[in-house]
């Protein structure tokens, strides 16, 4: 089997949000796997020790993200690939068409990535690949066996378990539950060192930079309006909990 | 010129799904007065809800179909895109759910199009459309609009409970059926579905939500929450600590990772805080909070605090709210 994982390289989910000139500020920030891809990862890494075969790790992004690829490595990812270029937009169809360009002249059977990603959220990037390239896809699986040629998957729909069977080559996204990550060992880290990294631009890929330009743009960033503290209710809990009903029907008026 | 905005209908329990009118209502805020408002339902036994779905658009566009019973990327697409292209749909409008966060992205990736994913909110400045949409789970928001390319199709899908749903136009619509074929060598199929919030409300939609950590303590832990749930006809979740913990399945998981909720009502049980867990759930509008250690991060955000054990509020909790619905 031959795995290709899109990664993508985000902010610790425990990590505040400053905005300065604008902008959300990155320095000082813990860098991660975005949960989901790690997922994705750990998946591919279990399908290869089973069934044989590659895993290729592949992101787009800025040059720290081949922090985040050599993680996947020192977790077994055979090898990486970071396309890095400031002329591809910055938008999800832009994204898109970098990965579709690579993707489209490998050779594979699986690529696995995350269900959507904990900073823009917008879960579109894989979906969009798999329609790019003209593969079937299954997203936010729970459960991935593989059997032949073939891939039988349960879909976490809002609460609903869907089984789907599916034709390989096929793409897949993960959901939590799929599986628990490993942290890379001492000696996978210093075999990662020695693992094959790809860095390509727009030109490696033939695509020109109109190809890449983004349909969507950012007009402005604001932070939520801080919620302050409210009250702490006194007296003992019989007396909190009818307090409570009261104020929320007299005070809040939502019940 | 007119142009054509297009909601992608949603059918759950052979009713139509309240995001689709909410998506009715987003369209109507994006669109300029000369534009006209469509929808598109596909489904299998879907003739009555067409009509229903008539009186809050100008046109309906409905595919029935057996192999349209549950939803399948591969038999859904096809008809759906037959449809909008059928419509000339300009702009196209789905609900941020399990269907249309998996459709919309194929729609747009087939028509080169912008998408604008999981709007919360959407205004005009001039001629131009802005769209509001959480990055970081909600812990900033980002403006976005279509880069200016006339004549690009653009994909919207719309979080649900954000916008109102929309009231019943004066006129009903038409209703037009279209013709469908099942690709026929599919590439993956349905085998089963095991619907397993069946009778329950659905977390992301629920208006009260009553949410577990890890005071909890254990799988039966939960079973104060469901109870006051159940009164308060509320949905359970939990922090990402209680999921890790396997007292519950992370379908319920609330948080950066996981689902994020805009309940009128969050009621957090044993729950500390985690930055994490706040990004999913501070956007609620009444937020209750009870646990044990009064220095938990999470009396910062609640409106209301019970310093205490959970396993003694909880209960005494649903007999108050049993009284004061009765």
């Amino acid at each position: 089997m031959n795995v290709y994982v899109l990664m993508k390289q985000t902010f610790d989910t425990e990590e505040k949000i400053v905005l300065r000139d604008g902008n959300i500020a990155d320095d000082g920030v813990k860098f991660v796997i975005n949960p989901y891809d790690e997922y994705a990862v750990e998946e591919a890494i279990r399908i290869k020790e089973q069934h044989g075969g590659t895993v290729v790790a592949v992101s787009v992004g800025p040059e720290r993200a081949a922090e985040a690829l050599r993680t996947a490595l020192a977790m077994g990812a055979d090898e990486a690939v970071l396309i890095s270029d400031e002329r591809i937009g910055a938008d999800e169809f832009s994204v898109s068409k970098a990965l579709a360009a690579y993707l489209g002249k490998q050779s594979y059977d699986l690529i696995l990535g995350g269900n959507f990603s904990v900073d823009n959220g917008s879960g579109q990037v894989a979906i969009r690949l798999s329609q790019l390239l003209g593969i079937p896809h299954v997203s936010s699986i729970t459960q991935l066996t593989l059997s032949g040629n073939q891939a039988v998957v349960l879909r976490d729909a809002e609460g609903d378990t869907e089984t789907v069977e599916v034709a390989l080559p096929a793409l897949f996204t993960a959901q939590q539950g799929l599986n628990e990550p490993r942290y890379p060992s001492l000696p996978g880290i210093m075999k990662a060192k020695k693992k094959p990294f790809g860095q390509l631009g727009l030109e490696d890929l033939g695509l020109s930079e109109g190809d890449t330009a983004p349909k969507t743009e950012r007009e402005s960033l604001s932070l939520p309006p801080e919620r302050k503290a409210g009250r702490i209710l006194k007296g003992g809990p019989a007396e909190q909990a009818a307090e409570l009903v009261q104020l929320l029907r007299t005070e809040a008026k939502v019940i | 010129m007119s142009q054509t905005y297009a909601i992608v209908a949603e059918v759950r329990g052979g009713k139509l799904r309240q995001v689709t009118l909410e998506a009715v209502r987003a369209a109507n805020a994006a669109k300029r007065a000369e534009d006209r408002l469509a929808a598109v339902l596909v489904g299998h036994g879907i003739a009555p809800l067409a009509g229903e779905l008539a009186r809050y658009v100008g046109s309906v566009h409905a595919i029935e179909h057996a192999a349209l019973e549950t939803y399948n990327a591969e038999t859904y697409f096809p008809a759906v895109s037959r449809a909008l292209h059928t419509l000339n749909a300009d702009a196209v409008f789905l609900g941020h759910t399990a269907i249309g966060r998996d459709l919309a992205p194929m729609i747009a990736a087939s028509l080169a199009a912008g998408q604008i994913s999981d709007v919360i909110s959407i205004e005009k400045s001039g001629s131009e459309v802005l769209y509001t949409r959480p990055l970081y789970a909600g812990k900033v928001f980002e403006r976005k609009r279509f880069a200016p390319a006339p004549g690009t199709p653009q994909v919207i899908t719309i979080r649900p409970n954000n916008f109102a749903p929309a009231e019943p136009a004066a006129m009903p619509g038409s209703v037009a059926t279209g013709e469908y074929a099942p690709p026929c060598d599919l590439r993956s199929v349905v085998k089963d579905v095991v619907r397993k919030t069946s009778g329950k409300v659905d977390l992301t939609e629920a208006k009260i939500v009553v949410s577990g950590g890890r005071g909890v303590k254990s799988a039966d832990g939960f079973t104060p929450l469901e109870q006051l749930a159940e009164v308060l006809n509320a949905a359970v979740g939990a922090s990402r600590g209680a999921c890790d913990a396997g007292y519950c399945d992370y379908a319920l998981q609330i948080g950066q990772t996981g689902k994020v909720v805009t309940p009128e009502i969050y009621i957090a049980c044993g729950i500390s805080g985690a930055i994490q867990h706040l990004a999913g759930m501070s956007q609620s509008r009444v937020i209750i909070a009870i646990n044990k250690d009064p220095e938990a991060p999470i009396f910062k955000v609640a409106d209301y605090g019970i310093v205490g054990d959970l396993f003694e509020v909880v209960p005494l909790l649903t007999e108050e709210f049993k009284k004061a619905l009765a």
